[in-house]
Order: structure tokens, then C-alpha cells, then sequence
């Protein structure tokens, strides 16, 4: 079991601040995320996009963010539980909350912060019929370990980085690599779309476009699939194989914490912000892109100030009573539990002759 | 300050006439957004970078648009439900010349 003081949901920008606000009161912080790397959107969507309304920064790009705010964590030392998603939620006899995770991580808090963003993200199915059938019997929507792969017939579907990254990567290790897509351009980095083209004239990645996967077949295992070339008229081919990896990019789902008995409004969490974005159970709070309220506006700078809020609140439900004055960064400096001490130098007070 | 009309058949079928302004740098996807056409965080997903493909739409008049471009391409290409007549919402500017244009919203992607 994974101990903190506050367990936040999502290790997206506003996630990733609440750990730098909970340290300045010396409270200290877990993250759950869906994705393997922190960051949510900003690292997953649009690290290359430019930001211009982060206060203090003219212009500066969504994955410097990102790594800016790691480093500005850092001395606050979180914990992370990646590429896994916050499943179920109960509440102990002693108030505090038990988060468990789809791979079944436990972890324990006195204050649970959702900063989930726009949920967790989720592999986009396409629209085959009967992909339900195949799934984990020949189907895959995401790869974990190649090597599963071994001397394994493979059909990858898509058209992006992913797509093209692990048609590359596999054609190393599986027998057959056979990459459809739906259109003869590839949205990638221009390096990969190169090294494709090349193991494609070396005959070890079999590319098929502009063509598209529209039936899957097989008795209990998936064994082929029909894949349509959009020729005139069009032309369809059995392919046999072991596996169908469809890599059709990520869509954000609210998922299983629309069912944690929150009140949910337009696809978001409801909370008090008024004072302290808490939602309608005491001691679970809503803070980002993921919660809200009247004149609610989803900006990254607005999920830095909730987060502060937030914090102030959970100090007090975790030291109950306590007398808390807020100390400024440039008075207090920053003392993290690393052992490293940041503060301003001290002024000279000296006569000069 | 001028306003167009467009028509906007929603993802239940229903018909909705609805005024935009020219003049605020509006899209279509943050046209049906500011109409609640469809339920918040079902459409325009990624906030209009094309990014995702939650506010593709269908164009059933034969208004001239802006081309495509190479992001609004690709993305397509990746959709479900994508026909002929498929755009992002997000990449068309709401000006003048679209004024009574009929648009209807593709299903959301389950």
C-alpha cells in the first residue's frame, strides 16, 4: 500500500503544481496517471505546441512546461504510479480513502485531489463489428512487451507516429510486418516516414495503402483479417496472421470516476468554488480541466489557482485545528524534503568608507 | 459587427438555426460549443488544434470552403464515419461568405 497526504488523479500541469503547493506546507504528494509519462495533454496531444498564456512566459512550448514543472517539483519528491488508471474508490473506518488502480496498485490518503483533465486516455477502437470478440484473442490496442511479438504475424492499422514507430521497431522481431493505413501520407516525424520507406523496399515491412482494415475472422482466435484497398473498384485481400494492432491515437474518457458517486455535470465534476473546489464528498477535491462550477474556464493558469486552494484546504483537513499563516516563496524560500533549502540570499548591510 | 446564419443539424437529428459573428475570430466547432449543440467534453476535445477528431461535422451545402490543410488531412484520415463531404469544425472560420450554411454533426466516436 502506497502511503501520502494528498493522492492526485492525473499528472497533468495542474496535477503536477498541486505537488509544488502541498510542499511549500510540507505535505507530501502521489500521482496516478492513465499515461506512461507525466505531463497529460501537454506531453501526450501537443508537446510541440506553443503555450502563450502562462503567466510570466511570453511564449514557451507545451513540453518545456511540463518539464519546467517537474523540475520545479523535484525537491518535493512524488511519487508516481504510471500507465495505470485510477479504478475504484472506498473510505475507511478513519475517514481516509483507499485509490486502487486497474493493476491493482493500492494507495492510501487522508485528501484525494482529481486533477484528471479530460479523463483518462483510452486506445480508439475502429469501427469493426465484431473487434469485441478479438480483443486479447488477437487483438491489440496497445503494446507492452515486444517480445510477445517474437516470429509473430503482425498487421499494425494506422497512420501516426505510433503506427510507424512500432511497424519499425517490429519488423526487427516479428516474421511479418504489414502496415495499413488509409491514405498514402503518414503524419509523422519525417525520419520514421524515411526508415519505413526503406524497410518497406527492403521487403521487410509490407505496406498496404490507401486501404483499411473492415473485417476480422478467425473460430475463437483471430486468425485473418480482410483489409480493403480504396482502389477503383475497390479490392479486398485475406492477410492471415497472429495479430491485429489497430493504432488509431488516444481519445480522453471521464471513466470509472463518473461512478464514484461525485456529482457529475457536463461531462466534468462539480465543486464548491467558493472556497475550496472540494466536490460533494468531504475531503475529495476537483481541481483543472476535470472539475466544474459557474464561470468555470478550462486554461492551465486557472488549474494552477485551483490547485493552491486546494492545498490550503487539505492542510487544514489533514492538521485540524492547527494555526497556518501562507508564507511567500521569497520569505520562506523553499525547503524540500530532499534535504535541498532554496531561499533568497541575504542582503549585505555594510558602510562603505 | 455582422452575423450569418447557419444551420446545424445535432447528433440527435434535431435542427437548430443559430446566428455567428463574423467578427470574433469564431470557428464552427466553438460555434456549436457556445450553443451547447452537443454535450460538453463530446466535442472540440483537443480545443481546436485538430488534434482529435471530435468536432469533425458534415457540410451539406455547397458553400465554397477553405482547402484543407495538411493537419486537417491527416486527422481525417484517421476519423471513423469520414465521408466526402467530412471537415474539422475547428478549422473553418466562421466569415461572411458561409453565410446559411448547412452542417450537420458526424457521431460521436464511442
Amino acid at each position: 500500500m502506497i502511503k501520502t497526504d494528498i493522492l492526485i488523479i492525473g499528472a497533468g500541469p495542474t496535477g503536477l503544481f498541486a505537488v509544488f503547493e502541498a510542499g511549500l506546507l510540507q505535505l507530501k504528494c502521489h500521482l496516478i496517471d492513465a499515461l506512461p509519462q507525466p505531463g497529460g495533454q501537454l506531453a501526450e496531444i501537443y508537446p510541440k505546441k506553443p503555450i502563450y498564456d502562462i503567466p510570466g512566459f511570453p511564449e514557451i512550448l507545451a513540453g518545456e512546461l511540463v518539464d519546467n514543472l517537474m523540475e520545479q517539483i523535484r525537491p518535493f519528491q512524488p511519487g508516481f504510479t504510471l500507465g495505470e488508471r485510477a479504478e475504484t474508490i472506498e473510505t475507511l473506518e478513519d475517514g481516509t480513502f483507499v485509490v486502487t488502480t486497474n493493476e491493482g496498485t493500492r494507495h492510501q490518503a487522508p485528501v484525494v485531489a482529481i486533477a484528471g483533465g479530460l479523463g483518462s486516455f483510452e486506445p480508439r477502437k475502429p469501427l469493426i463489428d465484431n473487434i469485441g470478440q478479438f480483443e486479447d484473442k488477437g487483438v491489440a490496442y496497445m503494446l507492452k512487451d515486444p517480445e510477445v511479438y517474437r516470429d509473430k504475424r503482425v498487421l499494425i492499422a494506422g497512420g501516426g507516429d505510433s503506427a510507424l514507430d512500432w511497424s519499425i521497431f517490429l519488423s526487427g522481431v516479428a516474421k511479418e510486418v504489414t502496415l495499413v493505413h488509409r491514405r498514402n501520407e503518414f503524419r509523422g516525424a519525417l525520419d520514421s516516414v524515411e526508415k519505413v520507406r526503406e524497410l518497406k523496399h527492403q521487403g521487410k515491412i509490407r505496406l498496404i495503402t490507401p486501404a483499411e482494415v473492415v473485417q476480422l475472422e478467425g473460430a475463437d482466435r483471430l486468425e485473418r483479417v480482410v483489409v480493403r484497398r480504396n482502389t477503383e473498384p475497390a479490392e479486398d485481400i485475406r492477410i492471415e496472421l497472429d495479430t491485429f494492432i489497430p493504432l488509431f491515437g488516444l481519445s480522453p474518457k471521464l471513466g470509472p470516476i463518473s461512478k464514484w458517486g461525485l456529482e457529475i455535470e457536463k461531462n466534468a465534476i462539480r465543486v464548491d468554488n467558493t472556497l475550496d473546489y472540494q466536490t460533494n464528498i468531504p475531503g475529495i477535491y476537483a481541481i483543472g480541466d476535470v472539475n466544474t462550477y459557474p464561470g468555470k474556464l478550462k486554461l492551465i493558469l486557472c488549474g494552477f489557482h485551483e490547485a493552491t486552494l486546494m492545498c490550503q484546504s487539505a492542510y487544514q483537513r489533514i492538521n485540524p485545528g492547527k494555526k497556518y499563516v501562507m508564507k511567500y516563496t521569497t520569505v520562506g524560500g523553499i525547503h524540500g524534503f530532499d534535504g535541498s533549502k532554496k531561499e533568497a540570499p541575504k542582503v549585505v548591510v555594510k558602510a562603505i568608507d | 459587427m455582422s452575423d450569418i446564419l447557419i444551420r446545424i443539424k445535432d447528433r440527435e437529428g434535431n435542427l437548430h438555426e443559430v446566428d455567428a459573428s463574423t467578427d470574433m475570430n469564431l470557428n464552427l466547432m466553438e460555434v456549436v460549443r457556445s450553443y451547447e449543440l452537443a454535450p460538453e467534453g463530446t466535442l472540440g476535445i483537443c480545443g481546436g488544434m485538430a488534434m482529435c477528431a471530435s468536432c469533425q461535422c458534415y457540410i451539406n451545402s455547397d458553400h465554397k470552403l477553405p482547402e484543407k490543410s495538411d493537419d486537417e488531412e491527416a486527422m481525417l484520415s484517421e476519423a471513423f464515419y469520414v465521408r466526402q463531404e467530412s471537415r474539422l469544425g475547428c478549422q473553418i472560420r466562421i466569415t461572411e461568405e458561409l453565410h446559411g450554411l448547412e452542417v450537420e454533426l458526424a457521431p460521436e466516436e464511442s
